[in-house]
């Protein structure tokens, strides 16, 4: 499966991916609407810390409504129709990289689009391709026969 | 659906119908109740007020306020005008934070005969206010078994006699989500149900089960309004069931006025969850469970009656047992954003009695109450047993509670020789006979043999026994664990002189949703003296009844803690949480508040509930005594279990216990314990701004702006 991935030594802060992913997504030139985020260095000397999806699927087992599943390519999707907007699966990534914005309902997250890679001046950003992640405890609810 | 739900639904006969429009909530409310009498099959819309809101808030106080409202002084809980008032709150229903889809029900108890309340998780509640109701107000009684559905997609309300479904919950639920939700799952979690059950028919401990859909187990689920005997009621009435459906939940379903403050407190709760529930309670591997194992550790659970606090069996059912029981993994959470997810279950357990034996089904639970108090209480450590009650008590409606504390004490007379084999039907009640008491539920669903006198709560079993078996009214009234007519819950008070009280002076009897004060008064001795103690009294029943205003569960505030709340001004308040409480409902409501003025909304609550038992008949001092069961130990025997804490009790008080008799040591400390009691009650009455009698001042309903002229009469008449 395809994710993306990162470089973030060679990551300047310039902030054009942010830019770029807002524009694909939401139409607009605004970083807080952006899947993937750019935080400066911690400590001087340090690398940007660039926070995105790795699509290890932690928050498909803790969404109520089972609005968070893995397609087939491997990318974990949100089904906005199903989705109440509790933002569990926020709280819940141990990357932090479920993003919410108060005009929406719905969280939001990369899905390995690739489009923030064409526009990064520093290659800081990837695809990769990576083994296929372990079936998440919901799949093997869902393949089951209903109770 | 299959051809059998067909049939059962063809049955329905349409008694009334009713359309609306249905608009947005507005800031967490529809600003309207809908009235239901099933006598005359009326069907209405009533308004809400800006006073109700400004007073009341929701919840709770819309269910007290619509009562006070709706029957008589000398209203009896099986007369028809008695009502079941659901209402979820003002918050109630936002998605973005743990904790907030419960449901509060207000009644008249066949238990205690006064007003009742109880909180309760499932999804119907929030539906119901989605659909356009702040409240669901019914009265009168109808002929034959009723559905009353509403339908909040449509805007259109039916009462509907309903003669062929089973009325069980686990069978009823898995019906009527079928039957109302279609075959889709996705559109069956837009369904919830209000169910009662067999035994709620037969016993006076009827409860109610709300259901929420679970999308991973495809199955309904449930959670129950367990306290006083609201399912009794709602069989008496002869509802079958309740249903609502709403199909667009969203975020801002509620109507938020600050939906972006709302999501940026819930993710930081949510994180916190995600970052200590481990080290902390573990909920979310545990549920409530995990307490059965330290209760027993200190001395505070509940064993053969209340008589010791811990047993060397405790192991059996501990949190280690349950855990390999519970699936874990699944998102268990009562109401969406629950990440705190405490409704654990039990997969594929195979049922060994009763009229369901052999059937696989899932068993919700075991909470830390189901455990103690159908297990340790009776001296049951079996926990198949303890999942075969519990899904029996679940599916024929009987509070878990009340039934663990009456067949405890039925037990406990049983050993004492009270009653015998003759008046029990020839079941051999011993503490332990896990088959005997399995089969004392199944009698309350089946409504014969001893189980129906069982069920009839231990205030009516103590007469019985008096005047059919020659029983030793002192006797009965020190071991029968109940106060106003409510069964204890399960925790061991007797060394704590806070829960003692937070029990007796409970506004609908001991229940410990009010005033939980064990763990901060004796696994973390944080209330030491008798001003903190007070202290704890006044501020802790508010603080928690504020909860039951906004349809919020208590567990996000106090199962688990910032990791810096050890080191704040005031731990046991875990100020941060509070914060994120003045937060939310600031956001939903548009009006800024403080902790202050959430404390204020709960003290006129508070106080008026106070009022209303006093109207009904009780609410006074005398009222909020407890049996001595609950204060120290009542026999020799459990003196001489503990005989070195209370020798040193003794000690310290001056007396020279290597002269005295176990007797008179046991009568020495008894003295000493009520005495301390009786002051414990007089701080605390001085604080709440009551009388020595426990009745509201006109001048503390003056301050609370709750001193409408039927209010201030019947404090008056109490000497208020």
């Amino acid at each position: 499966m395809k994710i993306l991935a990162t470089r973030p030594e060679r990551c300047t802060g310039c902030g054009a991916c942010e830019i770029e992913c807002a524009r694909t997504w939401f139409k607009v030139d605004d970083k807080e609407k952006s899947r993937i985020r750019i935080f400066p260095p911690a400590k001087e000397g340090q690398p940007f810390r660039i926070v995105v999806c790795n699509q290890n699927g932690a928050c498909i087992d803790v969404c109520p409504t089972v609005a968070l599943k893995r397609a087939k390519n491997g990318v974990v999707q949100l089904n906005k129709s199903l989705c109440v907007g509790c933002l569990s699966c926020v709280g819940f990534c141990p990357n932090q990289a479920m993003f919410y914005h108060p005009d929406y309902t719905e969280p939001f997250k990369c899905v390995a689009c690739g489009k923030c890679v064409e526009v990064c001046p520093e290659d800081a950003l990837y695809i990769a391709e990576v083994a296929e992640a372990p079936a998440s405890v919901t799949d093997t609810w869902l393949q089951k026969e209903a109770i | 659906m299959s051809h059998h739900i067909e049939e059962m639904k063809a049955a329905h006969r349409l008694l009334a119908e009713f359309t609306y429009e249905r608009y947005p909530v507005q800031r967490g409310y529809t600003n309207r109740t809908l009235y239901i009498n099933l006598s005359d099959s009326t069907i209405a819309s009533k308004p809400v007020s800006e006073e109700m809101k400004e007073k009341f808030t929701g919840g709770k106080g819309f269910g007290l306020w619509l009562l006070w409202h709706g029957i008589r002084d000398t209203t009896k809980w099986n007369d028809p005008e008695n009502e079941i008032i659901i209402s979820a709150g003002p918050i109630g229903g936002i998605t973005t934070y743990p904790g907030t889809g419960k449901s509060l029900v207000v009644s008249l108890s066949p238990l205690t005969d006064s007003v009742m309340d109880c909180n309760v998780g499932g999804y119907f509640g929030p539906y119901l206010k989605f659909a356009g109701w702040d409240a669901l107000e019914i009265q009168g009684k109808a002929e034959k078994d009723v559905i009353i559905f509403i339908d909040g997609d449509t805007g259109r309300i039916t009462i509907e006699e309903a003669p062929l479904e089973p009325v069980d919950t686990h069978l009823l639920t898995d019906i009527l989500v079928q039957m109302y939700g279609g075959d889709d799952h996705h559109a069956r979690r837009a369904i919830s149900t209000v169910t009662a059950g067999s035994g709620a028919e037969h016993t006076r401990f009827g409860c109610l089960n709300f259901s929420w859909y679970d999308l991973r187990r495809r199955a309904a689920r449930v959670k129950q309004a367990g306290r006083g005997g609201i399912g009794t009621v709602f069989r008496d009435k002869r509802i079958k069931a309740l249903v609502v459906k709403f199909s667009d939940l969203k975020a801002d379903s509620n109507g938020p006025a600050d939906l972006a403050r709302l999501q940026r407190v819930g993710t930081k709760m949510h994180k916190e969850i995600h970052d200590y529930d481990d080290q902390q309670c573990g909920m979310r591997r545990h549920g409530t469970a995990y307490l059965v194992g330290i209760m027993n550790d200190y001395d505070l659970l509940p064993v053969h009656n209340f008589r010791y606090g811990s047993h060397p069996d405790g192991h059996k059912i501990d949190v280690r047992v349950w855990d390999a029981r519970f699936t874990q993994g699944v998102p268990d959470g009562c109401w969406y954003g629950c990440t705190l997810s405490c409704s654990h279950a039990v997969d594929g357990f195979t049922l060994r009695t009763g009229p369901y034996k052999g059937q696989k089904v899932i068993v919700d639970g075991p909470e830390y109450e189901n455990a103690a108090g159908l297990g340790a209480n009776c001296g049951i450590f079996d926990p198949d047993y303890i999942l075969e009650a519990n899904f029996y008590c679940d599916t024929y409606a009987l509070d878990t509670i009340s039934i663990g504390t009456s067949i405890a004490f039925a037990m406990e007379c049983y050993e004492m020789g009270i009653i015998d084999k003759r008046a029990t039907g020839g079941l051999d009640l011993r503490f332990g006979n896990a088959e005997a008491a399995i089969e004392v539920i199944h009698q309350m669903g089946r409504g014969e043999g001893f189980g129906t006198i069982i069920g009839q709560g231990v205030r009516r079993m103590k007469k019985i026994f008096v005047e059919q078996y020659g029983a030793d009214p002192k006797i009965l009234q020190d071991i029968g664990m109940e106060a106003k007519g409510l069964e204890f819950s399960q925790y061991m008070p007797k060394e704590s002189l806070a829960q003692q009280a937070g029990y007796g002076m409970a506004s609908k009897g001991p229940q410990h949703d009010e005033a939980w004060l064990i763990f901060m008064d004796m696994v973390n001795n944080q209330i030491p003296t008798m001003e903190d103690k007070a202290e704890a009294l006044h501020y802790f029943p508010i603080w928690r009844t504020w909860f039951g205003l906004c349809g919020l569960c208590k567990l996000p505030w106090n199962d688990i803690v910032p990791p810096d709340n050890a080191l704040t001004d005031e731990p046991t308040k875990i100020p941060e949480h509070v914060r994120n409480y003045v937060e939310i409902f600031s956001a939903v409501t548009g009006r800024q508040v403080t902790s202050e003025d959430l404390l204020l909304m709960s003290e006129r609550v508070y106080n008026f509930q106070r009022v209303f038992n006093l109207r009904m008949g009780f609410g006074t001092r005398e009222h909020d005594k407890i049996p001595y069961r609950a204060q120290g130990p009542v026999t020799v025997e459990e003196y001489e279990s503990r005989a070195e804490r209370y020798d040193k009790q003794l000690k310290a008080l001056g007396y020279d216990v290597e002269k005295m008799s176990t007797p008179e040591k046991v009568a020495a400390l008894r003295a000493y314990r009520e005495k301390q009691y009786e002051e414990l009650m007089d701080a605390v009455y001085a604080r709440r701004g009551w009388t020595r009698n426990g009745v509201p001042k006109v001048e503390t309903l003056q301050r609370l702006g709750i001193d409408y002229p039927d209010v201030v009469e019947i404090v008056r008449r109490a000497g208020g």
